[in-house]
């Protein structure tokens, strides 16, 4: 999502596109603040309203809210691009993003249901020392929150370049602080309850929209999906090669190796991203956990499909070159697709889809990064400053000592959206000219390296000790910064961040190849050269049944 | 519909040990379940094991009743060795296990030829869909397919047997029940 809008981008970003756009955009985002303010009005303050919104939402509901949340703007624009600019090597990226909800559904979604409350460390913590296990699991999730909230709100100034035109650089500042402003404000006035519904308004215009290009593309080669792929290859000017592996990660080893590494960290990632966990906790049960993933594979599934259509319908319909000439990264397919599919660029329809477009598009976005804010605040409040203050105090005898730490624990997260807010759309002032795609990659190499292993170790290894968690957490969490600071991306490149220096010394952009495995090792290690705990079976007994059977769920 | 047994949003339950307030005071005061008691634990473990939590009952009144009443950890351990619940672990652990290595080895297979034996993948089969593209859609059918073949499995072969050895914990552990 970098790179500079080009001529024909802002040619089709005419004064009428931007109007409407706009305006459209304008009344998603009244709606959603009007739904914070519903939210808000009804509101008692508790920590269960606001990280989990009551936990009352059906699994529909919530089903459409996960796929709200997963599904961002790099999945809308930037897999439909990579589609129409590389063929069947952007493919890869919608198949990896749906398997791996087959290993949320299996073996995280229930069982991290029934023994959390909140969080991911509440599930680590439980059978642990709780203030280490806490502190790693809350300091991970906050950086893998953080990494994902840099990419998406990088990715909304270049949006705002790229569909308005707008190509100076402080349109994309205030473009960046504006969402940021709107995030930290859902968040703190609406909590869990406000964030999910404007994840479910988001998932259905997501939807709608790319049913109605899709219904489009297919019309247009008279639902002949053999047409459409011959013409797409045709126009691509790779002819057969276009609808094979090869064009993107084919070349040198190192190209290979990182494509693994990619795929590996796709596949793993997603059931260690904190905002996708904290939405199992809105539903009441973990049987509605479950469907509510099945919901949401559903979705997320045919929209990635939607996608692969979409991505062969650019190519076909505009060619691949238009598209390159459009936006280098492939960005702008998707938009200009919809120009093209309403009647080109003169016509009333073309302006219309064209603004429909750019309208879902920022919506994504927003309510993405709501629901990040919200997860990485839990962390912070519920994991970090309750541990940490936890180790620092002495008793008290307060009257309710309970339900006045709960209340305290919700402001501390009010104040620690704000925080994260303000680190977020610094990073992402300072962060503009990076790869969009690079950092949502890197955000899954980092969750799947530091918050999976830990997890999968607390539900299913009964020897698993307090020094295996830590290791486990920041075995996986270093190494991949680490090896990031150390790759072609941060030095050592013509596109790198700071080309002038070279510190390389990784050859792969993504660290994920070395680091996940590292977070398994180093849990395996910290475990097998600790003593358990004495209660340690106990603990275990009581983490398996609750996991299993729900019993005393919260 | 889903059953909505959650209890109304803002209610607390001091009884739950699991419920874990950060800050709360309650490890503090010695004068709660077992995972509450962890902290006074911990500081036991990391001095001296003779300190460790199983030496200090007085430090659990997670069964404030009887004497004799069985204490949040012993009814923990006797379900977990219960058969019911050893089936319905042996039952969860049949399907998912054998499900994840199947489907992470079918993508892992996927991803690697994509890079290792291109010339395969690119081979046509009907039209213009070659090996490649079929692999693909494929990998979105088994998802679609394990899916299902999952939510019914549990639907059918775990849930009841679930629910019912999550009331009868509840009721041992006492005071957990809604």
């Amino acid at each position: 999502m970098t790179g500079r809008p080009s001529a024909l981008a802002a040619s089709a970003a005419t004064d009428d596109h931007q109007i409407l756009t706009l305006v459209l955009f304008s009344a998603f985002v009244a709606a959603t603040l009007a739904v914070t303010a519903w939210a808000g009005r009804r509101r008692h303050g508790s920590a269960e309203e606001f990280y989990a919104g009551g936990r009352l939402f059906s699994p529909m509901e919530n089903g459409f809210a996960i796929a709200g949340d997963y599904m961002s703007a790099a999945s809308f624009l930037g897999i439909s691009g990579l589609i129409a600019l590389f063929g069947y090597d952007g493919l890869l990226y919608s198949v990896g993003f749906l398997v791996a909800w087959l290993l949320v559904l299996f073996l995280v979604a229930e069982l991290v249901r029934n023994c959390g409350r909140f969080t991911l460390a509440d599930v680590v913590a439980a059978r642990m020392r709780r203030r280490p296990v806490r502190i790693a699991a809350g300091v991970s999730s906050v950086t893998v929150s953080v990494l994902y909230l840099v990419a998406q709100m990088v990715g909304a100034g270049s949006l705002v370049a790229l569909l308005l035109g707008g190509t100076s650089q402080v349109a994309r500042t205030w473009t960046v602080v504006g969402v940021g402003a709107l995030m930290v404000f859902y968040v703190i006035c609406g909590g869990m309850r406000a964030t999910t519904w404007i994840q479910i308004i988001k998932a259905v215009l997501l939807m709608g929209g790319a049913i109605a290009l899709t219904v489009l593309v297919l019309l247009r080669f008279h639902g002949d999906l053999g047409t459409l792929l011959t013409t797409a290859a045709q126009r691509s000017g790779h002819g057969t090669d276009f609808l094979a592996p090869g064009l993107k990660y084919g070349g040198s080893w190192t190209a290979q190796l990182d494509f693994l590494s990619l795929g590996l960290a796709l596949v793993l990632g997603t059931a260690g991203l904190p905002h996708i966990l904290s939405r199992f906790y809105t539903v009441p049960t973990a049987r509605a956990a479950r469907r509510s993933v099945v919901w949401s594979i559903g979705l997320i599934g045919g929209f990635y499909l939607m996608t692969i259509v979409l991505g062969f319908g650019a190519a076909a319909v505009l060619g691949t070159d238009a598209v390159r000439a459009a936006n280098p990264a492939g960005n702008t397919a998707v938009p200009l697709l919809a120009l093209d599919l309403g009647g080109g660029p003169d016509s009333t329809g073309g302006t219309i889809l064209f603004a429909v477009v750019a309208a879902v598009a920022f919506a994504t976005i927003l309510a993405v990064v709501a629901g990040i804010t919200l997860a990485s605040s839990a962390s912070v409040a519920h994991d970090l400053y309750g541990a940490l203050r936890r180790g620092g105090r002495a008793g008290r005898g307060a009257a309710s000592p309970e339900r006045g730490a709960a209340f305290r624990e919700v402001a501390v997260a009010r104040i620690a959206a704000i925080c994260v807010g303000a680190v977020a759309i610094a990073l992402a002032l300072l962060a503009q000219e990076l790869n969009v795609a690079f950092l949502v990659g890197l955000a899954f190499a980092v969750a799947a390296s530091a918050n999976l292993p830990v997890l999968l170790y607390s539900l299913f290894w009964r020897r698993f000790t307090t020094r295996g968690a830590v290791w486990s957490v920041y075995g996986g969490l270093l190494p991949a910064i680490a090896l990031v600071v150390l790759s072609p991306v941060v030095s050592g490149s013509p596109t790198a961040l700071f080309p002038g220096a070279d510190f390389q010394l990784f050859p792969l952009e993504n660290p994920g190849l070395v680091s996940i495995p590292l977070g398994f090792a180093l849990g395996w290690l910290g475990t097998v050269t600790s003593r358990q705990a004495p209660d340690a079976a106990a603990r275990h007994a009581e983490t398996e049944v609750r996991a299993l059977t729900g019993a005393g769920a919260a | 519909m889903e059953k909505r047994d959650g209890r109304p949003a803002g209610a607390v339950r001091l009884d739950d040990p699991w419920y874990d307030t950060p800050a709360s005071g309650r490890g503090d005061q010695g004068a709660a379940g077992w995972a509450d008691a962890d902290d006074t634990a911990d500081a036991a473990v990391q001095d001296g094991p003779d300190l460790s939590w199983p030496s200090l009952p007085a430090q659990r009144t997670d069964a404030p009743g009887e004497p004799g009443e069985p204490t949040h950890a012993e009814v923990y351990l006797t379900v977990q060795r219960s058969a019911a619940f050893q089936e319905v672990r042996r039952r969860y652990r049949s399907f998912v296990l054998p499900a994840t290595a199947l489907f992470l080895t079918w993508y892992l297979a996927y991803v690697i030829a994509a890079v290792t034996a291109p010339g395969l993948m690119a081979r046509q089969v009907i039209g213009p869909l070659n090996v490649a593209m079929f692999a693909g859609l494929g990998q979105f059918v088994t998802t679609f397919v394990l899916t299902w073949a999952y939510a019914r499995h549990a639907r059918l072969r775990r849930d009841r047997a679930a629910l019912d050895l999550r009331w009868e914990t509840q009721e041992m552990t006492g005071g957990n029940v809604r």
